[in-house]
């Protein structure tokens, strides 16, 4: 049992959840992820560790509402508790001084590679934050990010900022004008191919935070498996951070989305037992 | 099987004897002759049909009667030099419970088993008999048939579940050291039960939001019903036992954190993680599983009733399963269970090679699934979506034994050919947990990523760590685990007392 000390929609479909617990908050470190369950029917998801307050014993995630388990903690009111809080999870993010460091977010991920950049600037690097949105209302945490960033960017296809890029082509254009020495990519899997993609031919090592589905989360059940670099590794103990350049990213595309026919039928089924 | 057989100790040796000339033993023994005895035949587990029991997910073996396990008892002829007790890895006095069967006094039948273990309603259902008290029985050796300990062991713990006599012991006053219990298997909830009756005050931490590790992710609910397991960890949290789900010793805490917030001793027993896979082409497509992912989506988080439950699972209509274990017969049982019109085993070995118990093996033909023996799978196909659509498989024959002990298979060349699947759960075995052992750096790993123990006490490189179950052997049976955690239990015990006497 944990209690939920907030929760607050950030923008549309995504939301803010921070849970009481005072053990994931003393240990945890950039990159790495906790398990919960929104109640007993729930799947286990996993979600990336987007801040933490050890003092208080708070550990924050953002997330984005898409299945019926999404849905359930979309709708969870301070004070309620969640069955099954567990972590943190997963190899942290490897942070050092690099040099210059681009940290790419986007949707959930935005959040999630908040704690990446703050940690990356603590040691020494030049930060620069690129944050990927479709619209400017969808954009959250901008001040926190400039706190820590050295300069921050955003990629979005609305007039309002003045782009109309999806991350990849301000990726490129970043990386032609200076040498950036590593790259550190959160949110859903296209963004972050793209992302890999855009630095391969120059070669920059990207690390991709990989979000395959996962069961137990500890290493049992083999259900985040991807392959990287030809060998099969298991996201929530040999990751989640990888090299892109190096993941199959075919595989981790039809692995991820084989359940979309069952979440639909799933959120169908909850929404009107909840609903109606 | 041969490390279970080991002598008894002189201590149990005294305890087993002390019982044996017991007035009511003498007089029930001699009450009818031996050789009336073993004309009585061995009594038949009654099970459900297997037409009506490959569709859902209810218990397949019923349970004795009264009558039945009384009459099961009789046979029993109660020999002065009992052999069963010596298959047992966690040495239960059969005799005298047995004995106490045929009196009628089932509930002080399953006190006694209680005295050594904490969990028979699950050693009932789950263990090898038939390789461990039951093969050795002095009965098998004169007819050929045992006596079904198995069976009866299940019959009296259900009776008093059933009954509601559930019987809590007066544990031993408070030592007041503490032990954390890493992980609540069945290595760990026979740890806890053990060291919490000696007065130590024991806390289990648990990955997952269930206790019963494997009992509870692994095996089927139509092998080990869910409210059997419940009860038996309802029966340690009477004796005093704490349970912390839902912590991950290793990620959450270290044991070195444990030691600083006062912990005496440690047991590891953590588990088989990481599933092994063959690696050939194809294995990572949709629609393969790992048995322990397949089968932790259906029983830890049920997606047999899914949508009640979020999770869901392929409902494949063209199953293989890998292996010939415990482990394939119960996820291809499943897959069977969930709708699949075409179930079967692959398996690379014949079928006197399989490790699965024979019980097992028996109820999955009964069941209707069919079995591809001497053959294993080259590669995996997928259609447009990704998803496994067939295999490549290809004949093995036997050749010389292997370090096993069995003959190992060899490819019969050019006799590939192709089977049509739609989902495939690879059955073949799992390495231990990894998470224990690479955030403790002092402790000793072996080649398989093992906990490296001292195989008489269970002690571990580290002082006051003991391990037991998978997390040592790799991948073995409930029962093993339990034995690894009865002598790591009584070492506990008496290390704990040398360290009160460093105290005062």
């Amino acid at each position: 049992m944990a209690k939920i000390l907030r929760r607050e929609r950030l923008v549309p479909n995504v939301h803010l959840i921070e849970v009481e617990a005072p053990r994931v908050a003393k240990k945890c470190q950039p990159g790495q992820f906790v398990i919960l369950m929104p109640d007993e029917y729930g799947e286990r998801i996993p979600l990336t560790i987007a801040d933490w307050d050890p003092e208080k014993g708070s550990v924050t995630s953002v997330i984005l509402v898409v299945g019926t388990s999404t849905h359930k903690l979309s709708l969870l009111q301070e004070g309620e508790e969640v069955p099954v809080y567990v972590g943190p999870l997963g190899k942290p993010s490897e942070i050092k001084k690099f040099g210059t460091v681009l940290c790419v977010g986007g949707c959930f991920g935005i959040g999630a590679v908040y704690p990446v950049a703050r940690a990356l600037k603590e040691a020494g690097n030049k930060v620069i934050s690129l944050m990927d949105v479709k619209a400017n209302y969808l954009l959250y945490w901008e001040d926190k990010f400039r706190e820590v960033s050295d300069e921050f960017y955003v990629s979005a296809r609305d007039s309002y900022y003045n782009c109309k890029e999806f991350v990849p082509h301000t990726v490129k254009n970043l990386i032609k004008k200076r040498k950036i020495d590593r790259v550190f990519s959160i949110g859903c899997t296209y963004l972050i191919y793209t992302c890999a993609e855009a630095t391969r031919s120059k070669g920059i090592k990207t690390m991709v935070s990989l979000n395959p589905i996962m069961v137990d989360g500890t290493g049992m059940c083999g259900a985040c498996r991807v392959t990287v670099d030809g060998k099969t590794k298991f996201a929530c103990v040999d990751g989640p951070d990888f090299d892109g350049h190096l993941v199959d990213w075919q595989e981790l595309f039809s692995r991820r989305k084989f359940y979309f026919n069952d979440e639909i039928q799933s959120l169908n089924y909850w929404e009107k037992k909840e609903f109606s | 099987m041969s490390e279970n057989k080991k002598e008894l100790s002189p201590e149990l040796k005294e305890r087993l004897k002390a019982e044996y000339n017991q007035e009511w033993r003498q007089k029930l023994r001699t009450s009818l002759k031996a050789k009336e005895r073993m004309k009585i035949s061995r009594v038949q587990m009654p099970e459900r049909d297997s037409e009506e029991r490959n569709k859902d997910f209810e218990e397949v073996n019923l349970g004795l009667d009264e009558e039945m396990a009384r009459r099961e008892a009789r046979r029993c002829l109660d020999c002065a030099k009992p052999q069963c007790v010596k298959g047992c890895p966690v040495g239960i006095d059969i005799p005298t419970f047995i004995k106490l069967i045929e009196t009628g006094d089932f509930v002080k039948s399953v006190r006694k088993i209680k005295e050594t273990n904490t969990l028979p309603a699950i050693c009932g259902r789950v263990c090898p008999q038939e390789e461990q008290c039951e093969v050795v029985c002095n009965l098998n050796k004169a007819t050929g048939s045992p006596i079904a300990i198995g069976y009866l062991e299940r019959f009296v713990s259900d009776y008093e579940r059933e009954k509601g006599e559930i019987f809590v012991p007066q544990t031993s006053p408070s030592t007041g050291f503490k032990v954390a219990v890493i992980g609540a298997g069945p290595a760990g909830l026979t740890v806890a039960g053990e060291l919490v009756k000696k007065g130590h005050q024991v806390t289990v931490f648990e990955a997952l939001h269930h206790e019963g590790g494997v009992l509870v992710y692994g095996i089927p609910e139509f092998r080990l019903p869910k409210k059997t397991l419940e009860a038996e960890v309802d029966y340690l949290r009477k004796l005093g036992v704490e349970f912390k789900n839902n912590f991950v010793v290793g990620m959450t805490a270290t044991l070195d954190d444990f030691k600083k917030e006062g912990y005496d001793a440690f047991f590891v027993g953590s588990g088989a993680g990481l599933p092994r896979f063959m690696n050939i082409p194809g294995e990572n497509l949709v629609g393969i599983y790992s048995a322990n992912e397949y089968l932790t989506r259906v029983n830890l988080m049920r997606a047999y009733e899914f949508p009640k439950y979020d999770t869901p699972v392929i409902l494949g209509q063209r199953v293989a399963v890998i292996g010939g274990g415990n482990v394939a017969m119960d996820s291809v049982r499943t897959a069977q269970r969930l709708g699949a019109e075409w179930a079967g085993i692959v398996y690379r070995r014949s079928r006197k090679e399989m490790p699965a118990r024979e019980e097992e093996i028996h109820h999955a033909e009964e069941e209707g699934i069919e079995f591809h023996l001497l053959t294993n799978p080259l590669r995996y196909m997928k259609d447009e979506n990704g998803q496994v659509k067939s295999m490549e498989c290809i004949r093995m024959k036997l050749g010389e034994p292997d370090s096993s002990g069995r003959r190992r298979p060899v490819p019969i060349e050019g006799s590939e050919f192709t089977l049509k699947v739609d989902m495939v759960v690879v059955a073949i075995g799992q390495s231990p947990n990894p998470l224990i052992p690479s955030t403790t750096p002092e402790l000793e790993v072996g080649k398989w990523g093992n906990i490296e123990v001292d195989w008489n006490t269970m002690a571990a490189s580290m002082e006051g760590v003991y391990a037991g179950g998978d997390i040592i052997r790799g991948g073995a049976t409930v029962i093993l685990a339990m034995g690894d955690a009865r002598t790591a239990a009584s070492e506990i015990d008496k290390y704990l007392k040398t360290k009160k006497r460093k105290k005062t």
